[in-house]
């Protein structure tokens, strides 16, 4: 990872952010493996350069970028944000990038685009998790966005954290963060962005559709069928005495800027 | 190994003891990791998981002795009993460090979780069931409940099923560890389907194999 200056933005959550060490060792990637410590083990030979992002689908103006290309264009600042896995625990991450709707407004959503699909690359001989026996996922990696989420200031594409690019297991060169919603939306390593007009399938959804919903807003009150989502437990506060498990907030303490998203909506059944 | 079984009675008495010392060291060092922040990011996580997983192990272990010497004439009787109160051990602590560590300090959410949620229920369930079965694992309830000690015993298939359910939905997907594991379970129980098949064929070929000598015999041959 090279170093990558970043100003300084209005969205910084006051919480400590959860240790580098953690951040990068402690990942869902299942690319690489599906173990927590995978990606960061079995993500050495992955190469994050060059790299190409098509952007295409109902746009006036379809794109492919090149990824210095994007970093030169869209400078990146620096987002302080809460990050909650559906599995339980949550992270506070420095994240340095640039609010998708910059990157939208270049290729000109038509009027009848609805949504937003992005696409993770697919690379067996680099990554170990899409080759052999038991592939845990079908590729490539499929997330999805409502245009007006992907709009939203707080949507971002990072391309690093801690003042770092980001390092391999955390999805270089650059990845989705929508911090009001479960960690999985955050569709990493993206080779292609395309806008539709039909919600798309998101890739846990087709998995496991009972489980996994398409806008997987981050909601205490609604729970996965396996576990509570009521509570959290905060990554890197040490061994078990000091073990921090906090209640989660209603879109993960951004209600404020989103919960008009979804006015009028049933969130527990688009969960 | 095979000095194992020729060795004197005393060393007998002792492997047994030397197993419940192996057998408890990845817990304890386990414990010892996860107290002193060594343990990653999730240690608490990573402990419930890992005793999880032990106690499936020595679970799959308990239920392998009797295959192990009705197919294969190995002989590990003398261990069944310290490998079943293994799986008992870690299954009691991977239980302990889910309400003390994993849930936050209040009973009545640690309750609802479990009645909310199927997964916790199979592994609640799995646990209750292997509580009669540590509880008359010495030898005076062997004596005393006599024929009925086998009957409930047979209660470690029902804590198996629950378990192995459990096990196999404390993930997002299954992974590769857990296909193998699972397959092991399945050939345990499997096994014990077949075993009733499988003794009348051996009869069955027993007696003409002697109805075939007796008669070459008779024949002259």
């Amino acid at each position: 990872a090279a170093p990558l200056s970043a100003k300084k933005s209005g969205y910084t959550v006051s919480e400590k952010p959860t240790p580098h060490d953690d951040v990068t060792a402690y990942n869902n990637f299942y690319e690489f493996g599906t173990s927590k410590s995978d990606p960061m083990s079995y993500s050495g030979d992955f190469k994050p350069r060059p790299w190409a992002i098509k952007v295409d689908g109902m746009v006036a103006n379809p794109r492919t970028f090149d990824i210095d290309q994007i970093m030169q264009e869209y400078p990146a600042e620096e987002r302080v944000y809460r990050m909650r896995c559906v599995e339980g625990w949550s992270m506070v991450i420095p994240w340095q990038g640039f609010p998708l709707s910059a990157l939208l407004d270049k290729v000109e959503p038509l009027g009848s685009a609805k949504y937003v699909i992005f696409e993770t690359v697919v690379r067996p001989e680099q990554m170990p998790g899409q080759n052999g026996l038991f592939q845990p996922l079908p590729w490539p990696y499929i997330e999805g966005l409502r245009l007006d989420e992907a709009r939203n200031p707080l949507t971002i594409l990072a391309v690093g954290l801690y003042g770092e690019t980001l390092p391999n297991q955390n999805g270089a060169p650059i990845r989705l963060v929508v911090p009001w919603k479960y960690g999985f939306k955050g569709c990493k390593s993206i080779v292609r962005i395309s806008l539709t007009d039909t919600q798309p399938k998101n890739t846990w959804n087709i998995v496991a559709p009972s489980e996994y919903g398409f806008f997987a807003n981050v909601n205490p009150e609604v729970d996965h069928p396996r576990w509570s989502q009521a509570t959290e437990r905060r990554i890197g506060t040490g061994g078990f005495f000091s073990s921090d498990r906090r209640p989660t907030l209603m879109f993960n303490g951004y209600a404020e800027d989103v919960a008009s998203l979804y006015a009028g909506m049933d969130l527990r059944k688009n969960f | 190994m095979a000095v194992m079984f020729t060795g004197t009675r005393h060393w007998k008495g002792a492997s047994v003891w030397l197993l419940y010392i192996i057998g408890l060291t990845p817990g304890v060092w386990y414990f010892y990791l996860g107290a002193t922040d060594s343990l990653g990011a999730n240690p608490v996580k990573a402990f419930e998981q890992l005793l999880g997983l032990w106690t499936v192990r020595f679970l799959i272990l308990t239920l392998a002795v009797s295959p192990a010497r009705e197919l294969f004439g190995l002989n590990f009787i003398r261990y069944r009993r310290a490998l079943g109160l293994l799986c008992f051990y870690y299954a009691l602590v991977h239980l302990s460090v889910y309400v003390v560590f994993d849930q936050p300090p209040i009973l009545s959410v640690i309750l609802a979780d479990i009645l909310k949620r199927p997964f916790i229920m199979l592994g609640m369930a799995a646990f209750l069931l292997l509580v009669p079965l540590a509880a008359t694992s010495n030898a005076f309830s062997i004596r005393r409940l006599g024929k009925n000690w086998l009957r409930l015993h047979r209660l470690i298939y029902a804590a198996t099923v629950c378990g192995g359910i459990h096990f196999a939905l404390s993930t997002k997907v299954l992974s590769g560890e857990q296909y193998f594991y699972l397959a092991l379970i399945v050939l345990m129980l499997g096994y014990r389907l077949l075993r009733p098949i499988l003794k009348r064929r051996r009869r069955a070929s027993n007696s003409a194999q002697r109805y075939q000598s007796r008669t070459n015999s008779a024949l002259g041959n």
